[in-house]
């Protein structure tokens, strides 16, 4: 690596960026100072292990990631509106989609949901904390240093352009050569890290910590979406690490894992990468499906229907996530009889997910509805993942697939399933738990407002993509002709991507706006929610979430509480001192720590990623040898909080 | 964190703190993980083992007297490594220290003898370069000794706690965490044994 390589230059877009930065940091800077900011930054932030606080933090981040990861689309969006455009270059092209896709998945769509199981589950089963507060403010660094490394590619060094699948031997010294790659397996190697110990975390924390009364078969349905998650996250993740790993040896040392010399396997690589890359699909939906089912039922007024079917279904789907992995590669030569096992595999995840719809529709069938916002986006969401389920089922017909196979039409679909589930989910739990983070609602007009911009622009955009597909124009091309024909639908595509745009901005808007105008909640129960963290007498709760753990007789108890009349009143007398751990900044600095292990890895500069190794397992051992059995709140304390008086 | 301590005199003293109890079975979990790196990297290595390219093939360098005396240091290690727990649980400091020191000299001599073997290949002309299958080798292979590095120091910094401390429920189970982790790398070497060296050399020969 040469220095005059080292900043990436000679393209306007990237000059813009680069002085974006500058300005951005100049600007924190320097209403960091004048507004001495710094102390509370680190004290409230930066060194906490609330798992609120937590999740916020990861939420903020998911939403940067959005608009970075969306200015990506738009880009691709717009040299794609018209055929034989000069806007990117192919090479530029590649990048952008390689960083989008990755970007999407990895950094915002798996934060976002982790962000809301961080603020929402310890809440709903009546903890006051997760089992390791410590090591998840550990995940949340590892996350946020992986998905930073990540980023700067883009103006240090290049970024990797071989797709987010950096199928072998595309993503080879030799065809990709740079440190564009090996930020890729950097930042998704750091961040991996930090979801295996969420997996692990959330997973106890969910066994070991719920409230006394509530068995599994009482557990709200998103705990139990979150918790069959962490179990797919437990035994996926360590495949990634290895495929990362495997591929890492054969970039810095010149191993023959996926390599055509000596003998190598380029498939093992496609193989490894879905057989974590398919479950990874059921990790971003199943907790998406958790928050629908929270909201359906919550604005039907009604129990949700078919509780354990939907948690059956959620079962097998997490078992069968693991066996499907091959329909993503029919067409490379796997031959018939793999094919239509794999083919027979993935229809049938089609009927628990089934189960789940029609339980939703019973569950608001002669339901009082409500139409607030987080309902809307779970009505929104029923009708458009039914599109991207449909056309699943057709890509999963492997002779079928020969046709359709990296065209459009597999764009559009899992478009559909990804936003339509995901990004339809993380939405309407941002706005349905809003209130608990920040005490007051988000604007309900507005938030309709951007609802229907959002769904118009979403099936703009990527309804002509199915003709498109059929039509027979294949993915990630930067460029077509004009005889080809796909010209028109193209267009109303891009328009679509910039109406989704908009929709964006004006929610980041109703954020502001909310911010300034919004009514602050008294109560907890903004919503006239139905599970336990509604519960708390305070709109958001307090560092300690319950100043008297409740104790739980069924599903649904708080809301059975309030329409008997019995929602317990604390008295002086319920409250005792409560334990607590204490804040740290050792995650923070480990984190720290791994980004100057993976950038060293990056440029291959032995001597900084050696020292940014002994950076991390220092803060190991520092915090091995460190006893903090944290602190104590006082009775006084937790009485004046809950403004309880003695 | 709940805070619940049990003071029932037969509770192992690792299990007598919430902390404890809660870290032993998130280790658990972690070994589960664990579990689920290594068979991914015997399935690549299970795949790529006739991938020799012009490399020699993997049967042809192993050497059975340096498998069975790393076999016979690890197994007694994990042997030694449950006294010491043993000794844990009747309060025998002095015995805690004694059987796991005994463990990382163990520990070390198989470490010493599986770089010697290491060394042995490279010098015979198989690295991670030379072919698909031994990349899956030495990376497999690799990782278990990596690991048992890692626990060899990770061992030796909870010891130096038990020497600070005493035994506490917060050093216990930390002896407790290593000593399962340790029982771990046992049984992976078992399967390396069987499926790495001993299919290897029959493949081999037979
Ligand atoms: C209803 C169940 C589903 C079925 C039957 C299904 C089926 C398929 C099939 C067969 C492919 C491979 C197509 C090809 O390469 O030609 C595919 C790709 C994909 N699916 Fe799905 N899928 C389903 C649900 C989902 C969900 C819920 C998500 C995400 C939240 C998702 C995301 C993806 C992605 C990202 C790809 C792209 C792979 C690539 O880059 O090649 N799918 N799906
Ligand atoms: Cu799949």
């Amino acid at each position: 690596m040469k220095w005059d390589e080292f900043f990436v230059t000679g393209d306007p877009l990237i000059y813009g960026a680069d002085v974006s930065i500058v300005l951005t940091m100049a600007g924190i800077l320097f209403y960091m100072t004048r507004y001495k900011k710094w102390k509370w930054l680190w004290t409230e932030w930066l060194t906490t292990v609330d798992h609120k606080k937590l999740g916020i933090m990861y939420i903020v981040s998911a939403v940067l990631m959005l608009f970075r990861g969306g200015v990506d689309a738009l880009l691709m969006r717009t040299q794609l509106a018209v055929p034989e455009a000069k806007f990117l270059d192919s090479q530029h092209y590649n990048e952008i989609f390689t960083t989008h896709g990755t970007i999407m998945i990895i950094f915002m769509a798996m934060p976002f949901l982790i962000g809301i199981i961080n603020v929402v589950v310890p809440l709903q089963i009546g903890a006051r904390d997760v089992a390791y507060p410590y090591l998840n403010a550990v995940s949340f660094w590892t996350f946020f240093i992986g998905a930073m490394l990540f980023n700067i590619s883009f103006v240090i060094g290049g970024s990797p352009s071989a797709g987010w699948t950096s199928y072998m031997p595309l993503a080879s010294n030799e065809l990709s050569p740079g440190p564009g790659q090996n930020y890729y397996l950097w930042g998704l190697q750091i961040a991996g890290i930090g979801t295996l110990l969420t997996g692990i975390n959330f997973l106890v924390t969910i066994l070991k910590m719920r409230a006394p009364g509530m068995t599994l078969f009482r557990m709200p349905m998103f705990t139990w979406s979150s918790l069959v998650t962490m179990v797919i996250i437990i035994f996926a993740f360590p495949i990634l690490t290895v495929a990362l790993a495997l591929m890492s040896f054969d970039r810095l040392f010149g191993s023959h894992f996926f390599t055509l010399q000596g003998e190598g396997m380029d498939m093992l690589w496609a193989n490894l990468f879905w057989l974590w890359g398919h479950p990874e699909v059921y990790i971003v939906i199943l907790p998406a499906f958790g928050i629908f089912s929270e909201i359906i039922s919550t604005f039907s007024k009604k129990t949700l229907f078919g509780y354990k079917a939907m948690i059956w279904s959620m079962l097998l789907i997490a078992g069968y996530s693991f066996l499907v992995w091959v329909h993503h590669f029919f067409t490379m030569g796997s031959g018939a009889a793999v094919n239509s096992v794999f083919s027979i595999t993935t229809m049938a995840i089609g009927i628990p997910t089934g189960v789940k719809i029609f339980n939703w529709l019973f569950t608001m069938y002669r339901g009082k509805i409500q139409f607030t916002t987080p309902m809307l986006w779970s009505l929104g969401f029923i009708v458009n993942f039914v599109v991207g389920g449909v056309t699943g089922v057709m890509l999963a017909m492997a002779a079928a697939d020969y046709q359709y196979h990296n065209t459009y039409f597999l764009v559009s679909h899992f478009h559909y399933v990804l936003i339509a589930g995901t990004v339809f989910g993380c939405f309407a739990g941002l706005i349905y738990w809003y209130p608990k983070m920040f005490g007051y609602k988000l604007n309900e007009r507005i938030g309709k407002w951007v609802f229907w911009l959002f769904t118009i622009g979403f099936n703009v955009c990527f309804m002509p993509q199915y003709f498109l597909g059929l039509d027979g124009m294949p993915r990630r091309v930067y460029t077509y002709s004009e005889e080809s024909g796909w010209g028109p639908l193209n267009m109303v595509s891009t328009l679509g991507g910039f109406m989704m745009g908009i929709a964006f901005l004006v929610l980041v808007y109703n954020m502001y706006y909310s911010f300034r105008f919004a009514k602050r909640e008294t109560t907890g129960d903004a919503w006239d929610g139905r599970t336990l963290e509604w519960s708390t007498p305070s709109a958001m709760p307090p560092f300690y979430n319950f100043a008297k753990i409740p104790e739980v007789t069924g599903l649904d108890h708080f809301w059975r509480q309030k329409q008997a009349g019995k929602v317990e009143k604390l008295t002086a007398k319920d409250i005792k001192k409560i334990h607590m751990p204490s804040n740290s900044g050792v995650p923070f600095i480990m984190g720290s720590f791994f980004f100057v292990l993976g950038f060293g890895f990056v440029f291959d500069w032995m001597w900084m990623a050696i020292l940014g190794g002994i950076g991390v397992i220092g803060t190991l051992i520092y915090r091995s040898f460190e006893y903090d059995d944290g602190y104590y709140v006082s009775v006084e304390e937790v009485l004046e909080t809950e403004k309880i008086s003695k | 964190m709940a805070h619940a301590e049990t003071h029932d005199p037969n509770t192992p003293l690792e299990y007598r703190s919430e902390v404890g109890r809660l870290n032993i079975l998130g280790f658990w979990i972690f070994l589960g993980a664990e579990v689920a790196l290594f068979a991914t990297l015997f399935a690549t290595y299970m795949v790529l083992t006739h991938r020799i390219a012009d490399g020699p093939a993997l049967g042809e360098l192993f050497e059975v007297k340096s498998l069975l005396i790393q076999t016979f240091l690890l197994l007694t290690s994990s042997f030694t490594c449950g006294l010491a727990v043993h000794e844990m649980r009747r309060h025998n400091v002095k015995g805690l220290m004694l059987w796991m020191i005994i463990t990382l000299g163990l520990g070390l001599g198989f470490l010493y003898f599986e770089i010697q073997e290491f060394l042995h290949f490279i010098h015979e002309g198989a690295n991670i370069g030379t072919s698909a299958a031994w990349s899956g080798f030495f990376v497999l292979v690799g990782t278990h000794g990596a690991h048992v590095t890692f626990g060899i120091f990770w061992v030796t910094m909870v010891l130096i706690q038990v020497a600070k401390r005493g035994l506490t429920p917060a050093t216990s189970a930390k002896v407790f965490i290593t000593s399962l982790y340790w029982h771990f790398l046992d049984v992976v070497w078992i399967f390396i044994f069987t499926a790495v060296y001993l299919m290897g050399m029959v493949m081999h020969h037979g």
